[in-house]
């Protein structure tokens, strides 16, 4: 037990490996969100009118961290799937290594790779108009939120990538999952425009309190439609910090113990 | 003293449907090769999956070094080396990178890594390609480096399931001087195989497995002898075959079979090569020229109709190769 951390850092240290032998790898994980950034700002930008000052690319930025950081699930589960696939987790598991070091490493490297991320789109934003007026400390705690959130989501990723183990199944999985996740948000556009029964659901979407709190820790007001008055709307930073403690408790120990009771 | 031993393994999957391991019971003696023999399906895989901890079975014990491997498999973990089927090895990093992140998972200090890693690639001949991604291996190079990498702390008992399937002739030679050095360093070995050449050349002891279940067990010469040992083999032209017959039948002392839609005949015989050249002289004599002629030692095939009564379960799928055994 005591190897667990240093375990699990050979395991993060292999994906780092894995991504300067295929650098292709690295650079394409950080172009799509560049290019999601660029698409949003420019495609939907204009046409998308809000009185917000600083323009639409304000609101946007949020919208596109968070769903951005929510693709760790499906890239967690696939890279793991892919793992259990090749039989390589049978000689990991056949060695005395700590239970849960091979998937907590796995995390570990999938959030390396988010703070790059973060930081590549961070610069797009400012490239393209971003200017979060807040200060250092608040937006440093927007982007803490967003890695913190990414790395919850990377839990549900392994317990996605134990259960189907086939990594081109685990990418459609992944996108079922965050495609409606983002875009049933007020990531891109306000939920005043859904039907009314869709914008609670959009309310209580963990994406969208992220959203919502990263847009109050950026310095912009919360606009909210319909459920203004609702609990997550009010508190969106006490809310997503609850979404990832209540996600973090149910999916660490449930992977881990499906980790191991799982053969390939 | 008894290094692994297996009792009354049952394995079943699909809720029963699929019965890999049907109350298989097998063991080894300390510092002893046991190969275990058996067609495709037959349970290798799933018995060798059972003892290196990575499936637990249904029912049954398992022991290793006197360890229970289902309630302590921390502690056998740290006994074993592992070779499975398919090279488990990571295929973007190169032999050097896999061997070293190995080394630290079995908790080697990193400069020990490194240095085993090192090591291991020289005696294995890999020293050469160990800069390059695994990806670019021939199968006998990973299948060496999978081999290396169960070899990072010289375990005390190794597991090798089928290590030279789909290796060509020279790949298989090596592999088999590999694996003899290391049985001379003591190790335990299981080892797995499809071939009872190989189990031959490099088992103490074999034991033929056949739908989850030891169905023989013993020394290859044992299970030879079971089978009939080897039988001289000749083909000639459809004319010669009644006088081919009588010249072999009297350098075998029995009577041969002749399969006459191949001109083949064939008898037992127990002086090996000297009876080969008896046969030559003598079918030379009366000029006779036959078209092949040879000894045949017993194959996998043979154990198993001579044991089972039953060709290997591949055969199955196979209908000429049947109707052609069946005709014997
Ligand atoms: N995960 C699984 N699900 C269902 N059936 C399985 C599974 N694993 C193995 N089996 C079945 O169990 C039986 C034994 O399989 P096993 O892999 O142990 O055979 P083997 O002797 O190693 O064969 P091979 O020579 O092909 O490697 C086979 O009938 C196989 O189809
Ligand atoms: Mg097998």
């Amino acid at each position: 037990m005591k190897y667990v951390l240093s375990d699990s850092f050979v395991i993060t240290k292999r994906q780092i490996l894995q991504l300067a032998r295929i650098p292709e790898l690295l650079i394409f994980s950080t172009i799509q969100p560049v290019m999601f950034v660029l698409l949003f700002r420019f495609v939907f930008g204009g046409s998308i009118s809000t009185d917000q000052p600083g323009g639409y690319v304000q609101l946007l930025m949020p919208g596109i961290f968070v769903q951005t950081v929510a693709f760790t699930l499906a890239a967690t589960a696939s890279g793991l799937a892919e793992d259990m696939k090749k039989g390589l987790i049978d000689r990991f598991r056949s060695l005395p290594i700590s239970r849960g070091a091979l998937v907590i490493g796995r995390t570990f490297g999938d959030a390396l790779l988010n703070i790059l991320v973060l930081v590549v789109m961070a610069i797009a934003g400012v490239a393209v108009g971003w200017r979060p007026t807040s200060g250092f400390m608040r937006i440093s705690l927007g982007f803490l939120f967003l890695f913190a959130f990414g790395y919850a989501l990377s839990w549900i990723g392994i317990y996605v990538g134990l259960v189907v183990q086939d990594a081109r199944v685990v990418q459609n999985v992944g996108f079922l999952v965050t495609f409606p996740m983002t875009f049933l948000s007020n990531a891109f556009a306000p939920t005043t425009g859904m039907p009314k029964a869709l914008q609670y659901v959009a309310e209580w979407n963990p994406v969208s309190s992220m959203v919502a709190a990263c847009r109050q820790l950026f310095g912009l007001k919360n606009k909210f439609g319909a459920t203004a008055t609702s609990w997550p709307s009010q508190h969106p930073l006490a809310t997503s910090l609850l979404y990832m403690i209540v996600l973090m408790a149910i999916f660490v120990p449930l992977s881990i113990r499906k980790y191991a009771n799982t053969s390939s | 003293m008894k290094t692994i031993i297996a009792e009354h393994l049952i394995k079943t999957y699909d809720k029963g449907a699929v019965r890999a391991l049907d109350d298989l019971s097998l063991d080894v003696t300390e510092g002893t090769v046991l190969s275990v023999l058996g067609p495709n399906g037959a349970g290798k895989t799933t018995t060798v999956r059972i003892l290196a901890t990575l499936l637990k079975p249904d029912s049954g014990n398992a022991q290793v070094a006197g360890i229970d491997v289902i309630k302590h498999p921390d502690k056998v973990r740290e006994l074993i080396g592992l070779s499975g089927q398919y090279a488990a090895v990571d295929e973007t990093l190169t032999g050097w990178d896999n061997l070293v992140m190995f080394g630290r998972l079995y908790h080697l200090g990193k400069q020990q890594s490194i240095n085993r890693a090192n090591e291991l690639l020289e005696r294995f001949s890999l020293t050469e390609s160990a800069r390059r991604p695994i990806k670019t291996y021939s199968g006998g190079m990973r299948r060496r480096l999978d081999l290396a990498a169960s070899l990072i702390v010289q375990p005390k008992v190794l597991f090798l399931d089928e290590p030279t399937t789909g290796l060509d002739p020279r790949g298989r030679m090596e592999m088999w001087g590999v694996i003899e050095e290391l049985v001379k360093g003591g190790v335990t070995l299981l080892l797995t195989t499809q071939y009872l050449e190989e189990a031959d050349q490099l088992a103490d002891e074999i034991a033929v497995i056949d739908r989850g279940i030891v169905i023989a067990r013993g020394t290859s010469d044992l299970l030879k002898r079971q089978v009939g040992g080897e039988r001289l083999e000749v083909t000639v032209e459809n004319h010669q075959l009644a006088e081919t017959t009588q010249i072999i039948e009297k350098i075998s002392g029995q009577s041969a079979q002749i399969d006459a839609a191949l001109r083949k005949i064939s008898a037992p015989v127990s002086t090996g090569s000297t009876a080969l050249i008896e046969a030559l002289r003598a079918l030379d004599e009366v000029g006779i020229h036959p078209l092949d002629i040879g000894l045949k030692r017993p194959s996998l095939d043979d154990v198993f109709l001579s044991l089972t009564g039953h060709v290997a379960e591949e055969a199955v799928a196979e209908p000429v190769k049947k109707k052609r055994r069946a005709k014997k």
